[in-house]
């Protein structure tokens, strides 16, 4: 058996058994030290690629830029640089709508350390933007979370002008249009995968 | 628009901090290190060739035998070697510049690394007798 | 055992990539090393890679890097948070069990974001050494002292040692700290960084990233006219706290040359993972290396020290002058932890 000390609240059945410990008298008979705190602080100077770069500064002035394959012309946002399926160099930059469609979505009902401005449940949303073969995260609002579903067309609303600045935090949400919804299995990445396969059918033919 | 030139412009940057606010659990033998750092004891453990360890650990790390004896040795020692630390480092608990060394506390046979705080690099060397100087 | 050897390589180190990410760094770099010998990603049978989630600041970092081999449709694939060498370790040992013939091996660091020598001391012990924040050059500036001090080497020869690597690292692309002007004297006449070390002991550190492709039996043969084999390889460690080390050696590193069949022949060449001259030299004396074999032809990581690649860029150095026929007998070896407490050989031939 171990003579191990256990903290508070840890189940017995999670202590590993050990052999006795001897200890000197000089600490045998005071309290034991059970666990010690050894935060560890690293500090970075953190530089955005240089597409990361040119997405931000577009961002402050309401512009949404994405990269273009030059394989099979696929529009990633935002731009990394990269086609990351073929692994190539994307360095063609794209103008994107601020509006798209939600390609899926999960209502939270529980608050976000450091955002007590937002209220729950939250819609967190993968928006797909018009011309975007892939989505990216946002927040919907303007409706209630319940009305939420896939395929519906959503648009960007954007902080005042005057607090834009070059951060991903210029979109507040997206709201939805009213504009009849994209088709269930054409929305998001099944959307992707149809476009996809007509690609290759067009090869093919 | 093709490209990703930036060198025209003034780079974004940010200050990124990752901290990791860890808790351990120390188990009986650590513990009775760390239990030892705060009633100002230094104990290392007892090797199963005789040799003391210190700061001590549950088995030997070369042969993986389970330790169990804690046994106290002296806050006095001999530095087995050193360098100086100027400017001190970020997180380290000394904010002057200062030595650090290998101290073998009598009474033990591994050496510890910690601080040492004189005036400069040479007021160094092997050899120096140290003690162990404890918070109020 | 299988025949495995290295047939392509590609290498990229410079002092800082400010506005490349790791997946822009290696996009080029894997295209590179896999187009030399006519693959493409649907011809590689295993990908292995390793970096440091510290040095970039992020969590599984490596999953984003995966970006850069195109990695759709899905690919086998692994990852070791330890120098790329260790992750072709994990490859040659896939490669051993016979089901796939070709492996990428790739690994990459770009630590000039943060601070390295502070970083690297979040690997002490968690309990009684990190929260002291030991960096990296003081840690090895006590060893570097106890071998000085214990009359093994002067600090003339350690001098030596940094002049061999500056000149060694004229005309190499990749290598930091390269000069035909450095001598004994200007060497020692530097300001200390970390006593008894100054900066030309210390490696110069570098952002980038190495590849390595690695192919079987016929199918290295086939991708290229002069393969390295790798005929050993072996990983060894030693214990991790520093006091219960004897810090003058370093057992693990002569015990993985000898499983790696290194003493076994002459060597023409070694290319050594020494994060500092002291390092360097009680490598050269624990892998036995004699007068005759060229330390460190390119420079070594003296020269520039990617963490996380520096070791794979010495195995990927020493193949290359396998396969252009400067050598015919390379010994490789990577490090890892404080101290040189982990290492790695890899002895390598052209016949």
């Amino acid at each position: 058996m171990t003579n191990t000390p256990v903290p508070d609240g840890v189940p017995t059945d999670q202590v590993a058994e050990g052999p006795p410990i001897d200890l000197p008298p000089s600490i045998s008979n005071v309290e034991p030290v059970l666990s010690v705190r050894t935060p560890i602080r690293l500090e970075y100077d953190f530089i955005p690629s240089a597409a990361a770069q040119q997405y931000l500064r577009a961002y402050a002035s309401k512009r949404i830029l994405g990269n273009r394959s030059p394989v099979d012309g696929a529009v990633f946002v935002p731009p990394r640089g990269v086609d990351p399926r073929n692994g190539v160099v994307a360095d063609e930059m794209v103008d994107m709508v601020d509006r798209g469609h939600v390609g899926s979505f999960c209502i939270t009902h529980l608050p976000i350390p450091g955002r007590r401005d937002l209220p729950v449940p939250y819609v967190s949303a993968w928006i797909h933007l018009d011309g975007a073969d892939i989505g990216f995260l946002g927040l919907v609002a303007g409706c209630a979370a319940t009305d939420v579903r896939i395929g519906m067309r959503v648009r960007a609303v954007w902080k005042p002008d005057a607090e834009l600045a070059a951060t991903a935090e210029n979109v507040l949400h997206w709201e939805p249009t009213g504009e009849p919804d994209v088709p269930v299995d054409e929305a998001g990445n099944r959307g992707w995968a149809l476009r996809q396969a007509a690609t290759r059918g067009g090869d093919d033919a | 628009m093709t490209g990703h030139d930036v060198s025209d412009t003034v780079p974004l940057r940010a200050d990124l901090v990752i901290e990791y606010p860890f808790i351990r659990t120390t188990g009986p033998v650590v513990g009775a290190f760390l239990t030892g750092l705060r009633e100002a004891v230094l104990v290392g453990i007892r090797r199963v060739d005789g040799t003391v360890m210190v700061p001590p650990v549950e088995y030997d790390p070369v042969t993986s035998e389970s330790l169990t004896e804690v046994v106290e040795v002296s806050s006095t020692g001999t530095i087995v070697s050193w360098t100086w630390v100027d400017p001190p480092r970020p997180g380290s608990p000394w904010d002057t510049p200062h030595g650090l060394a290998l101290v073998l506390l009598d009474g033990a046979d591994t050496p510890l690394l910690h601080g040492v705080l004189v005036d400069s690099a040479d007021e160094l060397a092997t050899g120096l007798r140290v003690e162990a100087v404890w918070r109020d | 055992m299988r025949e495995v050897a290295v047939v392509s390589s590609a290498i990229h180190q410079v002092e800082a990539l400010t506005f490349t990410t790791d997946v822009q760094l290696m996009v080029p770099l894997i295209n590179e090393a896999r187009s030399a010998v006519g693959l493409t990603q649907a011809d590689i049978g295993f990908t292995c890679s390793g970096s440091s989630d510290f040095l970039a600041g992020q969590g599984f970092s490596f999953v984003q890097t995966l970006d850069a081999v195109g990695a759709f449709p899905p690919i086998s694939e692994s990852h070791v948070e330890m120098d790329g060498a260790f992750a072709l370790y994990e490859a040659w040992v896939k490669l051993q069990i016979g089901e796939i013939d070709t492996a990428l091996v790739y690994s990459y660091g770009k630590s000039s974001p943060g601070s390295r020598r502070d970083v690297l001391a979040v690997q002490m012990d968690p309990y009684t050494v990190a929260p002291l924040w030991p960096d990296a050059h003081a840690v090895a500036a006590i060893q570097a002292r106890l071998l000085l001090e214990s009359g093994a080497v002067s600090a003339e020869r350690l001098a030596e040692i940094a002049v061999r690597s500056q000149h060694h690292a004229v005309g190499n692309p990749n290598a930091l700290r390269a000069s035909t002007d450095a001598t004994v004297v200007s060497v020692l006449s530097e300001a200390m960084v970390s006593d008894p070390l100054r900066p030309s002991d210390i490696a110069a550190e570098s952002d980038g990233g190495c590849v390595v492709v690695l192919a079987a039996g016929d199918r290295a043969r086939s991708l290229c006219e002069r393969p390295a084999w790798i005929r050993g390889i072996d990983h060894r460690i030693d214990a991790h706290a520093l006091g219960v080390r004897d810090l003058t050696r370093a057992p693990s590193a002569a015990l993985a040359a000898l499983k790696a069949g290194a003493p076994d022949d002459h060597l023409d060449i070694a290319e050594m993972h020494s994060p500092t001259t002291s390092q360097e030299h009680i490598l050269a004396t624990e892998l036995g290396l004699g007068p005759d074999t060229v330390v460190n032809p390119s420079g070594g990581a003296l020269a520039a020290d990617t963490l996380m690649a520096a070791g794979l860029v010495r195995i990927a150095e020493a193949a290359r002058r396998i396969s252009n026929g400067e050598a015919d007998r390379a010994l490789a070896h990577a490090t890892s932890g404080p101290c040189l407490q982990q290492n790695l050989v890899c002895v390598m031939e052209g016949q």
